[in-house]
């Protein structure tokens, strides 16, 4: 039955429930349904923009827009040569190899200190197949209907100051960080930072996402094994071998966008905490954020 | 003349047999997962959760007693699937029956294919009703006897016996598929069948179980960039090459096996555009659809999504030329139903006989009948308390909202566990078969 009073239909929720759908599909017998865990993503997409736009408008509900340009005249104070230092010293274990990092860092650097590094990227690896893909969601329009969703589809997004800053963003990529209340947005290979805390911490975030996924099927294997409920690694491989390659992905995506949810959404906190106490939620939302599109994908990557 | 033409609401329904256990307690290997009659509409095929198919046959009629309606009794009874486990991917495999697909009749035996998730079989049903007697070597309990001892010979001969029928598995198809198969469909050449799952269609030979050909591909090279998969596929009624599938986005492909022999490309793409008014969280997933079946006449094809039925010329890809609200009142209550799992039942729905009525299922062990020919529909439920015989079905109605009416049910009352996802239409007559969690009731055409 039903209940009465339709349930909200909040994006924040509707998250954590996909999540736990997708989280107990692991265990149905008969194997993991790929029809409706790619139905539950697309849920969980929708929810997350939602749920984006609404904690956008928040944003500059909370803070003038006076408040914002003299922040950023601050940062444009700054020396850049600093952010290339900072950068630098944080590729050594990225990938093993300076090069690919140097390409994430390289697209977040203003077009003027990019030069030098442009030079370096190489081709990817089928290892670092998710850092180009964190990359690229960072450095260019991801989802074009992502973000101009939240100018023309109808959500429910009330605040109308929300509208003017849309339009100017409009053909721009803009991030926004959870935790720091960091506005990023990327035009014309340009980063600009709004109402920064800390560009060092959004470095690392950008950065540590692609360390992770490399990371994660050790990590997760020893996790997942000390809790009963979760199945072998194993189980959730689908082909041969010829997928081989990005088998060691497969499982640990699930886990990684849980524990990603797990410390980034506030509300979830709570629903997610038996969740939490097999994956410490180590991650913050940053990486959620730094890897836009490719998490959504990447559930149905088993 | 058996009432093939006539319409769903001409047509006054009564209730004729119900099959399966009667109490409430369900076991979940009865739940009833696919219903098919055979071409001649002789025989009505049940699946189950636990692997099992149960065979009913219509009772030839009485003609001296033409109110008495022919019922179907259980003619076989066979366990088609075991569970089994992938000890190379740690995996349980389910006994579920997915699908079963008569062959035309050729012979005297009958033949169906069923099939679970991964494994497709060929099961011959044959009967015996003869025995051979008087054999010389062997004595009547199979013991043989000593030589020694014959000294007359006798030509054995053919008795009669009790009919035994016989459910004898004579092809089974493997490893042809790596994710979930959901469909099968016998092509009208008799010799060749196709089986779907969530990324590949694969072209099979009924004599041939060790080979298939692999006629659509749509898993992307990386997989992360997954967006859709194959939901349902069905043959053409009459044209050997063509073949549909559908889509989780709502599309229907349709493929001819004469252009190339990887049918990736389509020939033809049914797609109506999403109304952006009715945009929701949930909108990919009402938008899946869950069943496609092509009319018996081949020009038509009907799909199932979430919400509503649609009928498509195959001659116009753009959009449906017929479209009917299934229960447009649970638009409201999307987010109970994706919490509740709800959301992803897959209804699947059929044609009557002409091709002028449609039925498919709903809650509540409600079903509806959609007559396109009078644009008309009813609601009718399949329940226990109208179980007599020959008792008329009364149409129900669901009220959306407001005030309810006398009579009717309001959309908050009713029953989500009790789900029709399976219903047959008998291909020739206007009896149907619905099948509600564990339950499978007969309707008939109500005859004064």
């Amino acid at each position: 039955m039903i209940n009465t009073m339709e349930c909200a239909v909040d994006a924040q929720s509707l998250i954590s429930i996909s999540l736990r759908k997708i989280h107990n599909s692991r265990t149905q017998r008969g194997g993991i349904k790929l029809h409706k865990n790619l139905l539950v993503s697309y849920v969980l997409r929708n929810a997350r923009q939602v749920y984006m736009n609404e904690k956008y408008a928040e944003i500059y509900r909370m803070q003038q827009y006076e408040e914002v340009m003299t922040v950023c005249n601050e940062i444009q104070e700054l020396n850049p040569l600093d952010l290339v230092e900072d950068c630098e010293e944080q590729t050594g274990d990225c990938c093993g190899s300076a090069n690919e990092s140097a390409s994430l860092c390289g697209a977040l650097l203003p077009v003027s200190h990019q030069v030098p590094s442009v030079h370096h990227i190489q081709p990817s690896s089928a290892c670092s197949v998710p850092l180009a893909l964190q990359s690229e969601e960072v450095c260019k329009s991801p989802d074009p209907s992502f973000y101009r969703s939240c100018c023309a589809e109808p959500y429910p997004v009330s605040n109308c100051d929300f509208s003017p800053v849309n339009n100017m963003h409009c053909n721009k990529t803009t991030v926004l960080d959870l935790d720091t209340h960091v506005v990023t947005t990327v035009e014309n290979g340009y980063l600009h930072q709004d109402c920064c805390a800390s560009l060092q911490q959004c470095y690392q975030g950008a950065q540590s996402p692609a360390k992770k996924r490399k990371l994660d099927f050790g990590y997760y294997v020893s996790e997942i094994e000390e809790v009963p409920d979760f199945t072998p690694c194993k189980r959730a491989k689908f082909e041969d071998s010829s997928y081989a390659c990005t088998e060691p992905l497969d499982t640990s995506n699930i886990s990684n966008l849980i524990s990603i949810f797990g410390s980034g959404f506030t509300g979830l906190v709570s629903r997610q905490a038996d969740l939490e106490q097999a994956l410490n939620g180590q991650f913050c939302s940053k990486q959620a954020l730094a890897s836009l599109g490719a998490w959504t994908r990447a559930i149905v990557a088993f | 003349m058996a009432g093939a033409g006539g319409g769903g609401n001409d047509v006054q329904w009564c209730f004729s047999q119900v099959k399966g256990a009667i109490d409430d307690d369900v076991a979940e290997a009865d739940i009833i997962s696919t219903v098919e009659f055979n071409h001649s509409g002789e025989l009505l095929a049940t699946g189950d959760k636990g692997g099992r198919v149960v065979i009913f046959q219509q009772e030839t009629e009485n003609k001296s007693q033409p109110q008495c309606r022919s019922e179907y009794n259980v003619y076989s009874t066979f366990q088609s699937h075991e569970p089994e486990f992938d000890y190379l991917k740690s995996l349980e495999i389910e006994e579920k029956i997915n699908k079963i697909r008569w062959l035309p009749q050729k012979n005297a035996a009958q033949f169906l294919l069923s099939t679970n998730d991964k494994t497709i079989k060929l099961w011959k049903i044959s009967e015996r009703d003869k025995r051979p007697e008087g054999y010389n070597l062997k004595e009547e309990d199979g013991r043989y006897r000593d030589a020694a001892t014959i000294t007359t010979l006798r030509v054995p001969v053919f008795r009669p016996m009790d009919l035994m029928v016989e459910a004898s598995p004579r092809r089974v198809f493997v490893n042809g598929h790596t994710y979930h198969i959901n469909s099968i469909s016998v092509n009208s050449d008799n010799e060749t069948y196709l089986s779907a799952d969530d990324l590949r269609i694969n072209l099979w030979h009924l004599e041939i179980t060790d080979r298939s050909f692999n006629v659509v591909d749509i898993k992307p090279a990386n997989m992360e960039e997954l967006t859709e998969v194959i939901t349902a596929a069905e043959f053409h009624p009459h044209q050997c090459n063509t073949f549909v599938y559908s889509s989780s986005k709502g599309t229907i492909r349709l493929c001819d096996m004469r252009a190339s022999a990887l049918c990736d490309k389509h020939s033809k793409l049914f797609e109506e555009p999403e109304d952006p008014s009715n945009r929701s969280f949930f909108s990919e997933i009402i938008s899946s659809i869950s069943d496609v079946k092509f009319s018996h006449n081949g020009r038509y094809m009907m799909t199932r999504d979430y919400l509503s039925v649609k009928i498509w010329d195959l001659n116009m890809e753009n959009r449906p030329v017929e479209t009917y609200q299934v229960h447009e009142y649970l638009r409201s209550k999307l987010c109970s139903l994706y919490e509740n799992d709800c959301i992803f039942d897959k209804f699947e729905c059929c044609w009557n006989g002409n091709d002028s009525v449609v039925m498919t299922g709903s809650y509540n062990n409600f079903f509806r009948m959609l007559d396109r020919s009078q644009r008309r529909d009813v609601t009718l439920e399949a329940s226990r308390e109208s179980c007599k015989a020959r008792q008329v079905l009364k149409p129900r109605r669901v009220c959306a909202g407001g005030k309810r009416k006398k009579d009717e049910i309001s959309v908050d009352s009713l029953d989500f566990n009790k789900k029709i996802l399976h219903t047959a239409w008998h291909p020739q007559e206007n009896i149907i078969a619905v099948a509600t969690t564990n339950n499978l009731y007969i309707f008939q055409e109500k005859v004064n």
